[in-house]
């Protein structure tokens, strides 16, 4: 599914943000990749949706390599893949309802897949009711599941979250996390960068911590492990 | 690209229009300060190509012939003239002639050259139409050569001057139609800039869900084209609108048979057309070199 072998990044200003990390991640798992501020976690997660090029090794998804990948082909490979960040990037002047169809637009899907398929994935992160709200109408819990439905509305076989509850409370962070425990049932690869220890001890997956831009630790069902 | 795509690029297109009012209008302007400029000048030279053409295909060299010259000499000079393979036509134009023309073309004031009958001071002329314009002036200079002959007179001087008068207004129409595209062009990517950096998350969110660069750059080339094609639209009007009145009153108060202007018809047609697709250009060109730089997110 996500294989990278022996990669490296190092930023034009000599910043060595990934040194040699070697990883491969099934299909359908939940893997949760932590560790300390600089760590080199960011780029690892940007590197898997070809934000950023690696400087050294090989990195595929569902078999396309990335770091050979054209340009041109960047967007197709992420059609298959939903992203979430930690600041929602919603559009302010879309409605809920518009700016999950947004991404199916995008894709020239037909208006009548557009509006079947929205509706059943606000359903599915419970946000029916408010499909016509604006993005400032909602609370951050709220504005978050909206781009989490963004992320999932071409079914796509991977959801990379970058720190998906760290403006959240943990009241609503749990709420955001039983979302993304339901996708991954439904058959999404999950991959989340975070800093939240209590989630991580508290429901259980694979965890990866990386620690001067190299693993320091791969263990299924792991703890954070670190002092916040 | 899907027909519905379309729509919504046009749509988005027209939407960033109405909401960049102030640089949309300064864009516009711009255009159409340029276009206008453009058309003007574009009026004038094709005018002035058209006199140029029409008196080169009436030209004749007038040849003066030497007043000593016996009338044998004279016939002997027409039939080397004949000689020239360049000439067409040859029209031997008696002195007493010539002053009678000259008197009558002067109307009441004439009488008072009547006294010029007693003595003339004209040359009897020939009157030579060589085959091809062009050739007109070779055929001057090899009558020139030839004995008996005074002088040979051609329209040389409005020639030079004409061609000059071209030249120098295609030039100043050249230098300021190209310092003005660029100043519309670089407005318009100013205007379209102003468009992308408001859409910045819009468009990095666009890329994120997998948006192809080609779907992200259509709504502001067809913004850049909108622009031009307004800003075209103002100038067309005014000019075809000037150039038609500019030419009914011109036609009624000249009889001059030099200037005789280009219709208005085809000419404002063409015109139209050139200006529309130069807006066009510089909106397209504008916009692609604003979003260029933007997308490699």
């Amino acid at each position: 599914m996500i294989e990278m072998k022996d990669v490296w990044k190092t930023y034009p200003n000599g910043v060595m943000a990934v040194n040699g990390i070697s990883v491969y991640i099934k299909k359908g798992e939940f893997v949760y990749v932590v560790g300390p501020s600089g760590a080199g976690k960011s780029t690892f997660v940007k590197m898997m949706y070809r934000e950023e090029r690696p400087t050294r090794g090989e990195i595929s998804i569902n078999g396309s390599n990335l770091a050979e990948m054209k340009e041109k082909k960047v967007p197709y490979l992420r059609r298959n893949m939903g992203i979430v960040f930690q600041d929602f990037k919603l559009l302010p002047s879309m409605t809920v309802f518009e700016n999950v169809a947004f991404a199916m637009e995008v894709i020239e899907a037909s208006k009548a897949n557009i509006r079947k398929r929205v509706m059943n994935v606000l359903d599915i992160v419970r946000l029916k009711n408010k499909a016509r709200f604006m993005p400032h109408e909602l609370s951050g819990g709220e504005q978050q599941r909206v781009s989490i439905a963004r992320a999932i509305v071409n079914s796509p076989a991977v959801l990379i979250a970058d720190e998906p509850t760290g403006n959240l409370d943990i009241e609503t962070s749990w709420e955001i996390m039983h979302i993304l425990e339901e996708i991954n049932e439904r058959g999404t690869t999950v991959v989340m960068a975070t800093h939240n220890r209590e989630i991580v001890n508290n429901m259980r997956k694979r965890v990866i911590a990386i620690e001067g831009g190299r693993i320091s630790r791969d263990e299924i069902r792991g703890r954070y492990g670190y002092e916040s | 690209m899907k027909a519905r795509t379309g729509v919504r690029h046009m749509k988005e297109g027209g939407k960033n229009i109405v909401r960049n009012g102030w640089m949309t209008f300064a864009s516009v302007s711009a255009v159409t300060v340029m276009l206008f400029v453009v058309g003007t000048f574009l009026l004038m030279i094709l005018n002035i190509n058209h006199f140029a053409d029409s008196l080169e295909s009436d030209v004749e060299v007038r040849v003066f012939i030497d007043r000593s010259a016996e009338a044998s000499s004279q016939t002997a000079l027409e039939s080397s003239i004949h000689e020239i393979s360049a000439v067409e036509e040859v029209e031997y134009i008696p002195r007493e002639e010539g002053l009678e023309t000259f008197i009558a073309s002067l109307g009441d004031e004439g009488e008072y050259f009547e006294t010029l009958r007693e003595e003339n001071p004209l040359n009897d002329v020939f009157v030579v139409q060589a085959a091809e314009p062009q050739q007109t002036e070779l055929v001057a200079e090899e009558i020139e050569a030839m004995q008996h002959v005074e002088k040979t007179e051609y329209g040389q001087d409005i020639f030079e001057q004409l061609f000059a008068a071209t030249d120098f207004v295609r030039i100043v129409g050249l230098v300021l139609i190209l310092g003005l595209m660029f100043t519309a062009i670089f407005l318009i990517a100013n205007t379209i800039k102003l468009t992308i950096i408001a859409r910045k998350t819009e468009i990095q969110i666009m890329k994120l869900v997998g948006a192809t660069n080609s779907f992200i750059r259509w709504p502001f080339f067809i913004e850049g084209l909108l622009l031009g094609v307004f800003g075209a639209a103002v100038p067309i009007i005014i000019l075809s609108y000037g150039y038609t009145r500019f030419y009914e009153a011109i036609g009624e108060a000249t009889g001059l048979e030099f200037f005789d202007f280009l219709p208005a018809g085809p000419l404002l047609v063409q015109t139209s057309l050139l200006l529309l697709a130069i807006g066009a250009l510089v909106g397209v060109w504008g916009s692609i070199m604003s979003v260029r730089k933007f997308l490699r997110v």
